[in-house]
Order: C-alpha cells, then sequence, then structure tokens
C-alpha cells in the first residue's frame, strides 16, 4: 500500500478575491513507503503549496490525500496526529525557528507528543546528533546561529518527531559546497538507517539527480512527470521546455553521444560518469 | 585596466559582536581592486564575509579599520555618499525584498526618483532599462505576478535605471529554477560587455563564477586566493579544503587527467569537458 496517495488534488488560493491564484490543479500519484522522491519544477510551480498539503497544513480545494490508506481529512479534529507523521522543514528556516534556546525548538514536537521528560532528551539529542547539531548550540538562541546552523537545526526539530514521511523543501539553498554536500549526505543517511519515505524539494538538478528514486515534475501547477530519475533527465528537451535542465554531467554524456560516441547517456553523477570514461577507455587504454 | 574599487586592509567587526561566541572579525585584513568594466565573482565558505563586503562597496557599512576607495571617492567620506551610491548598485538574493512598487515599472523608476532625476529622463531610463532586461512587455504588471526570475530581473532594471558604473549581486540566484538562473546571468553578462558595467557577482554555484573574468575566493574574512577561473578551479583540492567545489565538467577532467589520461589542465563548461573526452577518446582508438 502507498505510504501517501494525492487523488484530484487542487489548491485555489484566496478564492473569490480578485487575488484567486489556481496554484494546483487536477494533482494526483502515489508514493511508496520508503521511497526518496525528488519534487522540481519552475518557480511558482506549486511544489511548496503541495508539500504543505501533504501534511495538513493546507487543505485542498478539491481532491483527497491518504496517508497510509486514510483520507486525512476525514476526521478533521486529528489532523494534527498527521503533522506529527508527516514532518515538513519549510524554505526558509527562520520561519520555523522560534523558541529561546535550540533545544527548546528541537524538543517543541516531541513535547507536543505528549512524551516524558527522559524520551524528550534522548530524541533531542539524537535528532541533534543526526544532524550535525552541535552540543554547544543547544543552548544557544537560534538567531544566533549562521544561516547553515539554521538549517540543521530546523531538519533536527522535524526529525525528533521521527515522521514516517520527512519532507524537506529546498534544504540546501544558501548553503555553501560543503554544507549541501554534508547535508544531503546526512538525510541520504537519516534515510537509509530509518528507512522512511522522504520527498526533496530543489532547485538544484545535480541534488536531485544524485540523491532522488523517483522525481515528481511540476509545471504551472499541474504534474508534468513521475518516474525514475534516469527516465526524468533522459528527456532534456521536455525539461528545458518546463524551464529546468539537466544535471551538467547528464549533458557531458549527452554531448559526447551527439558526437558519435557510443557511451551510456543515461548517467546521473560524477562518479558514474567517471567510469563510464573508464570502461569505455578500457579495451584501448594505454595506462 | 584603469582601477575602479580598491580594498585596502579592511577589517570589519559587527557591533552585536560578543567575544564568548564570536570568532572576531567578520573581515580580516581583506585586500583587493577591482578594475572598471571588470566582471569578478566572489567565492567563499558560509561566514566567510562576502556579505559583510558586499555592503563595504556602496558604504551601507564603513570599515572598523582600513579603507576602500570607489572610483577614487573614500567610502568614509560623507561628502562622497550620494555619488558613491550612484556609481554603484546593490542586488541581493530575495526579489522579493527589493520589490517596493505595485506596477513593474513604478518599481523601477524608484531608484532613479529617490536620485532627483528629472521625470521626464526617469520616463527614458525605465523603458530603456525594461528593454536591458528584456521585461519591457511586462512594464504594466504586478510584479507579484512574476516568476522569480522575472522578479530579479525587474530588481536589477531598478539598478540599472539609476545608470551605475558598477553593479554588485549578492547570490542573485539562490532561490531561482535553472532557466531563472540563466536569465539572470545572460543579463548580467550581457551589461558587462555591452555596457562596460563593472560586475561584481556573489554565488555559491561555482557554474556561475566560471564564467567572470577573475574569480576571488574568501576565507574567513580574508582573500584566500584569486586569477582567472582555469587558474582557480585548476586547484581543485584546495577549493574541496575550503568548503568550496568545481562543476561537474571540471571535476571529471580532473579526475581522469589525475589517472594519467591526457587532457587539458582545467575544463569549465559541458561543451569544453564533451570536446576534450571526445579528442581523448579518438585519439585512444587511432
Ligand atoms: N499564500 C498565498 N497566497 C496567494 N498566492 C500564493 C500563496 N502562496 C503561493 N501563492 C502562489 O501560488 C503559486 C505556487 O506557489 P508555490 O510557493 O507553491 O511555488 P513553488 O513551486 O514552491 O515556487 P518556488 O520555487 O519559488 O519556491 C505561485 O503562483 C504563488 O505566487
Ligand atoms: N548582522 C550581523 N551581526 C553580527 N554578526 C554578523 C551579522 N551578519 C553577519 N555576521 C557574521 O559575520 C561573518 C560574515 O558574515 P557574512 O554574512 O558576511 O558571510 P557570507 O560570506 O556572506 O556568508 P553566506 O555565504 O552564508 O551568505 C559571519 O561570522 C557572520 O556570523
Ligand atoms: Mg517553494
Ligand atoms: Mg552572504
Amino acid at each position: 500500500m502507498s505510504v501517501i496517495k494525492a487523488e484530484g488534488i487542487k489548491l485555489v488560493y484566496g478564492a473569490g478575491t480578485s487575488f484567486e491564484k489556481t496554484a494546483l490543479d487536477d494533482v494526483s500519484f502515489e508514493i511508496e513507503k520508503g521511497e526518496f522522491i525528488g519534487i522540481i519544477g519552475h518557480t511558482g510551480s506549486g511544489k511548496s503549496t503541495l508539500v504543505q498539503l501533504l501534511n495538513g497544513l493546507l487543505k485542498p480545494t478539491a481532491g483527497r490525500i491518504f496517508l497510509n490508506g486514510k483520507d486525512i481529512w476525514q476526521e478533521p479534529k486529528k489532523i494534527r496526529e498527521v503533522r506529527f507523521k508527516v514532518g515538513i522543514v519549510f524554505q526558509y528556516p527562520e520561519y520555523q525557528l522560534f523558541e529561546e534556546t535550540v533545544y527548546k525548538d528541537i524538543a517543541f514536537g516531541p513535547k507536543n507528543m505528549g512524551l516524558s521528560e527522559e524520551e524528550i532528551d534522548e530524541k533531542v539529542r539524537a535528532a541533534a546528533a543526526f544532524t550535525g547539531v552541535r552540543e554547544e548550540w543547544l543552548q544557544k538562541s537560534p538567531f544566533d546561529l549562521s544561516g547553515g546552523e539554521k538549517r540543521r537545526a530546523a531538519i533536527a526539530g522535524v526529525i525528533a518527531m521521527d515522521p514516517d514521511v520527512l519532507i524537506l523543501d529546498e534544504p540546501t539553498a544558501g548553503l555553501d559546497p560543503l554544507g549541501r554536500d554534508a547535508l544531503l549526505a546526512q538525510i541520504q543517511n537519516y534515510h537509509a538507517v530509518r528507512k522512511n519515505t522522504v520527498l526533496l524539494v530543489s532547485h538544484s538538478m545535480e541534488d536531485i539527480a544524485r540523491i532522488a528514486d523517483r522525481i515528481l515534475v511540476m509545471n504551472h501547477g499541474k504534474k508534468a512527470m513521475l518516474d525514475t530519475a534516469a527516465n526524468v533527465f533522459s528527456r532534456g528537451r521536455e525539461l528545458e521546455e518546463l524551464g529546468l535542465r539537466v544535471p551538467q554531467i547528464t549533458k557531458i554524456m549527452m554531448l559526447l553521444k551527439e558526437k558519435g560516441i557510443s557511451v551510456n547517456e543515461n548517467i546521473l553523477t560524477t562518479e558514474q560518469a567517471f567510469n563510464e570514461i573508464i570502461n569505455y577507455l578500457g579495451g584501448s587504454s594505454r595506462i | 585596466m584603469e582601477e575602479f574599487i580598491k580594498v585596502n586592509d579592511v577589517f570589519y567587526q559587527y557591533e552585536s559582536f560578543d567575544e564568548e561566541t564570536d570568532a572576531g572579525y567578520a573581515l580580516c585584513g581583506v585586500n583587493m581592486t577591482i578594475g572598471r568594466g571588470e566582471f569578478v565573482a566572489i567565492v567563499g565558505h558560509n561566514g566567510s564575509g562576502k556579505s559583510t563586503l558586499a555592503k563595504h562597496f556602496n558604504s551601507i557599512y564603513l570599515p572598523s579599520a582600513g579603507e576602500i576607495f570607489v572610483d577614487g571617492m573614500d567610502t568614509a567620506d560623507d561628502d562622497c555618499l550620494f555619488d558613491i551610491r550612484k556609481k554603484v548598485g546593490l542586488v541581493l538574493q530575495n526579489p522579493d525584498n527589493q520589490i517596493v512598487a505595485g506596477i513593474v515599472e513604478e518599481d523601477v523608476a524608484f531608484g532613479c526618483e529617490n536620485l532627483g532625476v528629472p521625470p521626464k529622463e526617469i520616463r527614458q531610463r525605465v523603458d530603456e532599462a525594461l528593454r536591458a532586461v528584456d521585461m519591457y512587455d511586462y512594464r504594466r504588471h504586478s510584479p507579484d505576478k512574476l516568476s522569480g526570475g522575472q522578479k530579479q530581473r525587474v530588481a536589477i532594471a531598478g539598478i540599472i535605471a539609476m545608470e551605475p558604473e558598477c553593479i554588485v549581486l549578492d547570490e542573485p540566484t539562490a532561490m531561482l529554477d535553472p532557466k531563472g538562473r540563466d536569465e539572470v546571468i545572460d543579463t548580467i553578462t550581457r551589461l558587462n560587455r555591452e555596457r562596460g558595467i563593472t560586475i561584481i557577482l556573489i554565488t555559491h554555484y561555482m557554474e556561475e563564477a566560471v564564467l567572470a573574468d577573475r574569480v576571488i575566493v574568501m576565507d574567513s574574512g580574508k582573500v584566500l586566493t584569486e586569477g582567472m577561473p582555469p587558474e582557480v578551479f585548476s586547484q581543485v583540492e584546495l577549493l574541496k579544503r575550503h568548503r568550496l567545489d568545481v562543476p561537474q565538467a571540471t571535476e571529471l577532467n580532473h579526475k581522469l587527467r589525475s589517472c594519467g589520461y591526457e587532457l587539458p589542465e582545467c575544463v569549465l563548461n559541458a561543451e569544453d569537458c564533451a570536446q576534450a573526452l571526445y579528442e581523448l577518446i579518438k585519439g585512444m582508438s587511432l
């Protein structure tokens, strides 16, 4: 059974006003438990709106969302439970941190789940360790942290709730390259250990290509594609029309193929490209 | 090249500086020269001082020690403030924080109005600036209906209309989709080539930095190294040690070359990388 199922969802902002805007229109898909899904799409295509619908922060104007087979709005009073099961790290983590100390921020979720002090402390420390939040930051105000440190604290706060579905909206925007790689590695590690479902929204095709099993492509509020990373990035021309691109490494292999070299062009990472070239040269290698 | 901005041993400490938690100066002994008409990229780890430095270029911050000259004018000299702000325009990361008016052309006119440009001339400058960023057709639109890339181009138009000699862009593409990033980068390279506007681009995208004439690498409030893109990006290990990276094309070429394959010392983009690999493969299969 799929962990998340969206059935014809539509979301209209400011319905009936002059600002009325249909942000999502007739979007349907299913996500299996344990999948790592990448979400890409032009700015304003509806990515952030979609993920907020999945954890019940927004209510669809039409259509239904199922979590583990159950319509999340069937009992509106129980929507809080959905928010514990589907955790979101927002695009701007500043909007997520509000307590006096980083410790209290991370403890906020577990506390609201009604856990004991000891259990809370355990969860906070485990989540902090997982996301690279250092011991000495725990008693600092979240506002005294650098951009990258704030991101980590925000992610720790969501992970501390141990959500079945972890959603990250542009978690690496503004991080330096090492910070970006470290964060992605931590998320990958978390996913491998917890075997939960992860949804990651990003404008970096390179990041999405190397981390996602399947990719959901959004375009003007509609689902444009949902397929494996290799299949999505083999459709370079179409992606271009949607304001997207293939990763640079994929493009290199495509260009090489166009020049008549019969390499595998379904390449998503530098590592894969390196191996492919070495293999290709294998027969004639003089080294 | 004629010198346009000169940074002399600049130190900067934030007022909220706290000895217990802060490492020290946000800038500690920065020296650099930016030539007139040059396109310079500044890269560096989070907290290395890039944004702090950017705000020094048009006198938003003044050095705690050291000095900065813009076209010969000391940024600490109050009498030069107006002229410096006219010469150097600043574009920030999030276009939403920079849009002030409800209609695109009014938004673009805003900066000019503050400079006291006569209305008739403003009209002309706004139209021209919108054409320069390819947004003239949207002049009567509401900015909040635009995509991120379009908003960012409107913000750049607002700066162009003030006719600065230099534009400083602090991570202008961080929140944009790939197409929006290309649009913004194409626009600034065109402004640099066609109008000779000096460009200082701060970015975490190495694919953007390689397009500059020169790359300056910041580390912990200092300049770590600088040079033309091939000089800087051929130092793959050095960059990685300082939390940075190289484009995938550069990385692949570097890795294969390290294995002994005959490849150029440094390639910077997909086309050159594919060409170099093509020549390698052809050469070896002879
Ligand atoms: N609170 C709101 N009120 C009205 N319109 C909104 C609101 N939030 C988003 N929108 C509009 O809905 C559309 C989808 O926005 P959304 O934030 O979901 O896009 P996104 O894909 O996350 O974009 P980005 O890549 O820039 O983060 C956009 O046209 C946006 O302007
Ligand atoms: N308003 C402020 N008050 C106190 N310290 C600050 C302030 N702004 C920045 N700093 C500190 O100054 C140093 C340099 O920050 P700056 O914002 O210039 O870095 P940056 O290179 O632009 O980083 P990023 O890549 O994250 O944007 C950092 O240690 C930062 O914590
Ligand atoms: Mg968004
Ligand atoms: Mg900055």
